[in-house]
């Protein structure tokens, strides 16, 4: 059976750095920092105070008040950036079979700020029993957002949600790509979104010792592959991409972003949360990707790594790029665009994935911000071109997007340029 | 109005995001309002929070209208 050529033709983002996919890639390629003091809730007690939240987020412009309130904000997040997608695609959904649409739309936790808030309710009222909100569940659930979105079009096509932790979006990504190019649905809404910076979020990754705790200066907090690196910051928000079968989308004449080129998966099998020290996985991963693609490492022009800014991870993820590309490495760009958005979880891969799109598109590579002079990890070979501080031009005809999460989970994408 | 309908309504128009006015006493939560079965039962929560009462299933399976919240409320609230 032959398969089918996948495109991407529609994007939505809602991001630290950005509300819209252009206010997004304009500070991403400016290497603005979405990082700042928590206003979420009072942090002042914990390890952590600081984080890249979303700002002036008003879900209300989107969607009715009471369906919202129905929404933990993973939710709202996820509906909010599908909508600028499908929006972006410009589908005609009167004319387009709906049972061939689908939605596969992840989480890496769901709607932990619903749970908090739920089971703190109980906890301070136990003397009265058990009173749960209906809405409990069903907020909290984190597949409920590719129920959501598709309540919101009719889309009756495959419907579920991944997730891998911070994998998550790119397992959905993935997975779109493989049912289209079985021909199982002509268009698929993919991608992620995430809202964890709450008590129980900020809280629970501190207890790991995972996250940055540099509150005094948290625009240069994350710094991925700088020798002071100290942990992860928090990010949220959602990334969508529309992925579509393309005759389907030529013979609507749609917009075509980029062709999706092949998916890798993998598993580190090694521990719960620390990536293996020689990036094992990572390296399967990568490997797995490139051989679905039919490409070879000189074809990649450009990797957004998935570099959290964390001790261990950056140099696994350095060291397994420096083992698969061997001379190569040194030739195409690395950056981690994490060190402005900070790290979105499951929105990671999908926000990640359309830098990468855009990186093609404009022929820019986003930085790596956060690097200074003298702040060298000895354990990595900066003759590697990490893309430091400042945008660097170039064309890009192929981009891999590596996402790595708590697990040991592995996913990674591959897009190149459309050509005919 | 008395008092407690008032509150009942504002609770009704924040919760199902219906207008105030059309919160008529007869209206029923599911038949005029747009409630589902997950917004009634919120609704019985919301009351019991509000006028720190409790409200058996039995009863609130009876609640089906503006008037019966008001009327369960005002003979049960203290």
């Amino acid at each position: 059976m032959e398969l089918k050529r996948v495109v991407v033709t529609g994007l939505g983002a809602i991001t630290p750095i950005g509300n819209t996919v252009s206010e997004y890639w304009e500070n991403a390629v400016n290497g603005v920092s979405g990082a700042g003091p928590i206003t979420h809730f009072d942090a002042s007690l914990f390890k952590t105070q600081f984080a890249c939240e979303v700002k002036n987020f008003d879900i209300n412009k989107i969607i009715d008040r009471k369906v919202a309130r129905r929404m933990d904000l993973y939710c709202q997040y996820a509906v909010a950036v599908a909508d600028q997608a499908v929006e972006d695609a410009g589908f005609d959904l009167e004319k387009e079979d709906l049972n061939k649409i689908g939605v596969i739309f992840g989480a890496g936790i769901g709607g932990i700020t619903t749970f908090e808030e739920e089971v703190g309710y109980y906890a301070l009222n136990k003397e009265n029993g058990p009173k749960f909100n209906p809405f409990f569940i069903p907020k909290m659930i984190s597949d409920i957002a590719a129920g959501q979105i598709s309540i919101m079009y009719g889309f009756h096509g495959p419907n579920y949600s991944t997730c891998s932790a911070c994998a998550t979006s790119t397992n959905a990504i993935a997975d779109a790509f493989n049912l289209i190019r079985l021909g199982k649905a002509n268009a698929i809404v993919s991608g992620g979104s995430e809202a964890a910076i709450c008590a129980a979020g900020v809280g629970g990754f501190n207890a790991m010792n995972a996250l940055s705790t540099r509150n005094d200066d948290a625009q240069t907090a994350s710094r991925p592959f700088s020798a002071s690196r100290d942990g992860f910051v928090m990010g949220e928000g959602g990334g969508c991409l529309i992925l579509e079968e393309l005759e389907h989308a030529k013979a609507r004449g749609a917009k075509i972003y980029a062709e999706v080129a092949g998916m890798g998966l993998s598993a580190d099998a090694y521990h719960l949360t620390a990536s293996h020290p020689e990036g094992l996985g990572a390296k399967l991963v990568m490997i797995n990707a490139l051989e679905d693609a039919q490409m070879k490492p000189e074809d990649i022009d450009y990797i957004n790594v998935h570099g959290t800014s964390t001790p261990v991870g950056d140099i696994s993820e350095v060291k397994a790029i420096q083992s698969v590309f061997g001379e190569h490495a040194y030739k195409l760009n690395i950056s981690s665009t994490k060190s402005m958005t900070g790290h979105l979880l499951g929105a990671a891969g999908a926000i990640e994935s359309i830098a990468g799109i855009l990186a093609m598109r404009d022929g820019i590579i986003p930085p790596t911000i956060n690097f200074t002079e003298g702040d060298e990890d000895p354990e990595i070979d900066y003759s590697l071109n990490f893309t430091f501080n400042k945008a660097q031009k170039r064309e890009v005809n192929a981009v891999l997007s590596n996402t790595f999460g708590f697990g040991g989970h592995n996913a990674c994408v591959v897009f190149k340029k459309y050509i005919d | 109005m008395s008092e407690i309908a008032s509150r009942v309504k504002a609770i009704i128009v924040d919760k199902l995001g219906v207008e105030e006015s059309e919160v008529k006493t007869e209206a029923s939560f599911t038949g005029d309002l747009g409630a589902d079965s997950l917004d009634t039962v919120e609704l019985i929560m919301e009351f019991e929070k509000e006028f720190n009462i409790s409200i058996p299933d039995d009863q609130a399976e009876k609640i089906t209208t503006v008037g019966d919240a008001v009327s369960y409320i005002e003979e049960n609230a203290k």
